[in-house]
């Protein structure tokens, strides 16, 4: 069983089990929540960006910024990176970077 | 309009740059590392209606700040180069992302061509795109271009003859505005700054931008007030991420207007062609199995088809090996002419390297085609987070597949491929662990060692030997990355999935030919300087005068012999004096050294023939004997020929063992001991340091065969010396263990250097291994002895260590991890 070696939290992190899959919109969002806590499929408005330097600004660049919806793609086989769609892009991440992106319900 | 112009090409990665460079420059292009970064400088040139024009590809970047080398290096070019023209490649189906550069590119006031690439794939998506609307947006030219299928060079071109100069445009940064206007003027007012733009400097130092407050310092005799006004306009605009935030969203703002007023979306909604192929490829079940299937199939048309094609190159390069012996001075009986042994020695060495070319090629364009098809990037996502375990990156993957995850490959292209790791730290743990992996020179000596001491389990051996390097590999990096790397800058994974494109034949060919021409060049150079060292130390200082003596009594007694069995043979007017018995035998080697080479009956037969041409008279002793006389004649050569194989042979031995290189192997040997190498193994190893290959020629010329006993193999040979010396398979273990984490040869550490720019990593690329591998195979050795373990079983011991290790480090450790929701306390 690699992937449970592997996976940092386990089975559960990253939407698994816990959402059911397809969850609409954020699960439980008492004041907004972590891109990476968002089953693949969901689609989300990013209210902002935590981090700064280098992380921050490749992200503003690839179009991750507050206002714009991103959509979570798919988790890879490992669970982490996961894949974001942003417009016509699809940018891939670690979870450890998502977790600076808060974002809440379209 | 000076005749010479100078063009830099800018845009995103996976814009398509390179093969607008290449639609540009055709096959006239320089690669060379911009100074103190190994970011490659590719520049080229062409003529265009009597303009000699010069083009430089920037390093891709998404953006014109300091956080990158390649964005540090794009934007020092062009404010310090100034380029005539700057070409803009916009990646037409994605303009939106692509068009916050051309903005900053015109604040800085650089007169911009966009050139709009891959209208293909636009269309495809159904985008149309009104390009006068877009012309007249910019206020620059819009060329649209399809650099894969060559289209829009020509007018390109034109657009470049006919740039001039344009006036900076002015981005309207909303609220942030009034704090750029204020601060703009400031910066207009001095004098010092001309050829910078004001706008784009003041932008910059709204910013917080290190390298633009270091541009003011260096031009400002006193920056401060300026500074000092920067600042505080940002604390008004809430800080420098705030600043940042406006300025990006007001960039993003303007090109989701552009694009929605120019290009009308037919097909909106539609799911690209690539996600659908992503679909498939990286589902969470079928993508490691897709993964693992690509590998294999790199592996075995570039290694196991290549190393068939270097049968059909390997009689070419033996041939060029045949043909230098023949111009070099011809061989003495028993000593040869210094030059002759030294020629002979560079043309080995060279043609050892050589050799791999035909692999190398293949194994280069299939890289190219993972490239350019944009699975490579796919690659990286899948296994990043096994390797970011061990302080790697998802991009190491290829380094270590070029390397020989499965037994052959080679450190070279391997280090060469750590190129386009975006984070420093990893890059630098994946360049010094590239070559614990096995390369193909390495196989030879795991070969010759299990089939002496593992005849039974040589499976199992080999299955051990070629995994635990990567056990080896993975648990050193990590080692690394939290010990001498520690303070590296490491990136974050952030990272563009291109869409897939399918790779053009021109492209593929350009880069595999590239790429291999640098390794020739390269590594080439270096290996033919180093051979000169290594023959010296394996020539001098020489055998000693007394034993040179009784050599050359033995060689007489020899040539006595043959004579005597010669008698009055009608054929000995052929060899009247020494001269020309040294010619016979001689010729008769070259002979049978062309017949070896030779391919097909027809091929031997006109080396037959053209013998019979030049040596006339020896056509009696070397051909196929027709009569009695000829055929005792040449017995009696073959006799001779034996005996000056072996006194050869014994000298030679003689000659290392009294060589620079045998003393250093024996005064090594009070370390060595402890891991069960004598002096002949050091040899060997020290040998193997300029071309892993020679390892096992070494020891073929030291394990030499006892006198009388027969054709033996040197595995027979090799262990029967070693059982007589008390060693067993434990040795062979620790022998292998060393091997398998020695230090990288040559070639390798060249590229080490290379690719890490600095000498001081390449001595640790040399010393850590060496010490690494020391220590592993002496306590093994030790450990194994004093428990009385047979090889096998110390072998599985180590093994299951190393796989015990490995899981330790990669096993989640929970009391280690940060507290979860660090995001949610951070909350006003």
């Amino acid at each position: 069983m690699k992937r449970a070696f592997f996976g940092r939290n386990g089975w559960g992190r990253g939407g698994r089990g816990t959402g059911g899959g397809q969850a609409d919109g954020c699960r439980a969002c008492w004041d907004g929540c972590s891109l990476d806590a968002l089953a693949p499929g969901t689609t989300c408005r990013i209210r902002r960006l935590m981090g700064c330097g280098p992380v921050r600004q490749r992200l503003l660049d690839l179009g991750i910024r507050p206002e714009r919806e991103v959509t979570v793609v798919r988790a890879a086989p490992l669970l982490d990176p996961i894949e974001l769609r942003v417009g016509d892009s699809f940018i891939v991440i670690r979870r450890r970077e998502a977790a600076q992106i808060e974002v809440e319900d379209v | 309009m000076s005749d010479r112009r100078l063009v830099a090409l800018a845009g995103q990665q996976n814009a398509g740059k390179s093969t607008l460079f290449n639609l540009l420059t055709g096959l006239t292009q320089h690669i060379a590392n911009y100074p103190g970064v190994t970011v490659d400088k590719k520049s080229g040139r062409y003529a265009h209606a009597g303009q000699s024009v010069e083009v430089v590809d920037l390093p891709g970047c998404y953006s014109l700040t300091s956080y990158s080398p390649e964005e540090r290096v794009a934007r020092n070019f062009l404010i310090e180069d100034r380029p005539d023209v700057v070409v803009n490649v916009l990646d037409a189906s994605n303009l939106r992302r692509g068009l916050p550069l051309t903005f900053q590119l015109l604040e800085m006031g650089m007169p911009v061509i966009v050139a709009l690439n891959m209208m293909d794939v636009a269309e495809g998506r159904g985008l149309q795109i009104d390009l006068a609307a877009l012309e007249r947006r910019l206020c620059v030219p819009v060329v649209p271009v399809i650099g894969r299928k060559g289209q829009g060079g020509e007018a390109l071109k034109a657009a470049i003859a006919a740039a001039r100069d344009t006036r900076p445009a002015t981005l309207n940064y909303g609220a942030l505005e009034p704090a750029v206007a204020e601060l703009q003027a400031r910066l207009a007012d001095r004098g010092e700054l001309a050829g910078l733009s004001a706008r784009w400097l003041a932008v910059k130092l709204l910013e917080a931008d290190i390298e633009a407050e270091r541009l003011l310092a260096d031009r400002l005799d006193n920056p401060h007030p300026i500074l000092d006004l920067a600042h505080r306009l940002r604390a008004q605009a809430g800080g420098a991420e705030a600043a940042a935030d406006r300025i990006a969203a007001a960039r993003d703002a303007l090109a989701a207007d552009i694009v929605t007023a120019c290009i009308i979306a037919t097909r909106a909604g539609h799911v690209p062609l690539s996600e659908r192929i992503d679909r498939v490829v990286l589902n969470r079940f079928i993508a490691p199995v897709f993964l693992v299937a690509i590998v294999w199939a790199i592996y075995q048309l570039s290694i196991v088809q290549g190393y068939e094609l270097t049968k059909v190159t390997w009689p070419v390069l033996a041939g060029f090996r045949n043909l230098a012996a023949g111009v070099l001075p011809d061989a003495g009986f028993l000593v040869d002419p210094q030059v002759r042994s030294l020629g002979l020695w560079m043309v080995d060495s060279v043609n050892t390297l050589l050799n791999y070319v035909p692999i190398f090629l293949i194994l280069f364009a299939l890289i190219a085609i993972l490239e350019d098809s944009g699975y490579m990037a796919r690659i990286a996502f899948i296994l990043d987070r096994i390797l970011h375990r061990f302080g790697l990156h998802g991009q190491s993957t290829l380094p270590f597949i070029l390397a020989g995850v499965f037994a052959g490959g080679c450190a070279v292209p391997g280090v060469m491929a750590t190129k386009g790791i975006p984070d420093a730290r990893a890059r630098m743990a994946t360049i010094l662990t590239v070559p614990f992996m096995n390369c193909m020179a390495k196989i030879p000596l795991y070969t010759l060692l299990i089939n002496i001491y593992f005849p039974e389990a040589k499976g199992l051996m080999l299955f051990y030997l070629s995994t635990i390097t990567v056990i080896a590999a993975l648990l050193v990096a990590k080692l690394l990355t939290t010990s001498v790397l520690r303070h590296h800058e490491t990136a974050p994974f952030v990272m563009e999935l291109p869409n897939y494109h399918l790779p053009t034949i021109r492209g593929v060919a350009q880069r595999a030919f590239d790429r291999t021409w640098l390794y020739i060049k390269k590594v080439g150079t270096v290996v033919v300087a180093i051979a000169v060292v290594i023959y010296v130390l394996l020539q001098f200082p020489g055998v000693p005068a007394e034993r040179e003596v009784a050599y050359q009594s033995r060689a007489e007694t020899a040539i006595a012999d043959f004579y005597t069995a010669l008698g009055d043979n009608p054929h000995r007017a052929a060899v009247p004096d020494q001269a020309a018995l040294v010619a016979l035998v001689n010729a008769a080697t070259d002979y049978r050294a062309a017949r070896l080479n030779a391919g097909g009956r027809a091929a031997a037969e006109a080396i037959d023939a053209r013998f019979a041409e030049r040596f006339p008279e020896f056509v009696p002793f070397v051909l196929r004997a027709q009569d009695d006389a000829a055929r005792a004649a040449s017995a009696a050569l073959r006799d001779l020929a034996n005996a000056r194989t072996t006194l050869r042979r014994e000298m030679r031995q003689d000659k290392i063992e009294s060589s620079f290189l045998g003393m250093i192997g024996r005064s090594m040997e009070p370390v060595t001991q402890f891991a069960d190498f004598d002096w002949k193994i050091n040899v060997a190893l020290l040998a193997s340091f300029a071309a892993r290959e020679s390892s096992v020629a070494t020891l073929g010329v030291l394990f030499d065969q006892p006198e009388g006993e027969g054709a033996q193999t040197l595995e027979q040979r090799m262990g029967a010396e070693q059982a007589a010396e008390g060693r067993s398979a434990l040795s062979a273990v620790a022998l292998m263990l060393f091997f398998a984490l020695y230090p990288p040869c040559l070639a390798t550490v060249i590229m080490v250097r290379v690719q890490t720019d600095s000498y001081r990593w390449m001595g640790f690329a040399i010393v850590f291994p060496t010490l690494l591998g020391l220590a592993v195979a002496s306590a093994v050795f030790t450990l194994g002895s004093a428990l009385q373990l047979t090889g096998l079983q110390t072998m599985t011991a180590v093994y299951l260590l190393g796989l015990a290790a490995l899981l330790i480090v990669a096993l989640p450790k929970p009391w280690l991890r940060l507290p979860p929701r660090r995001a949610a306390q951070d909350m006003p």
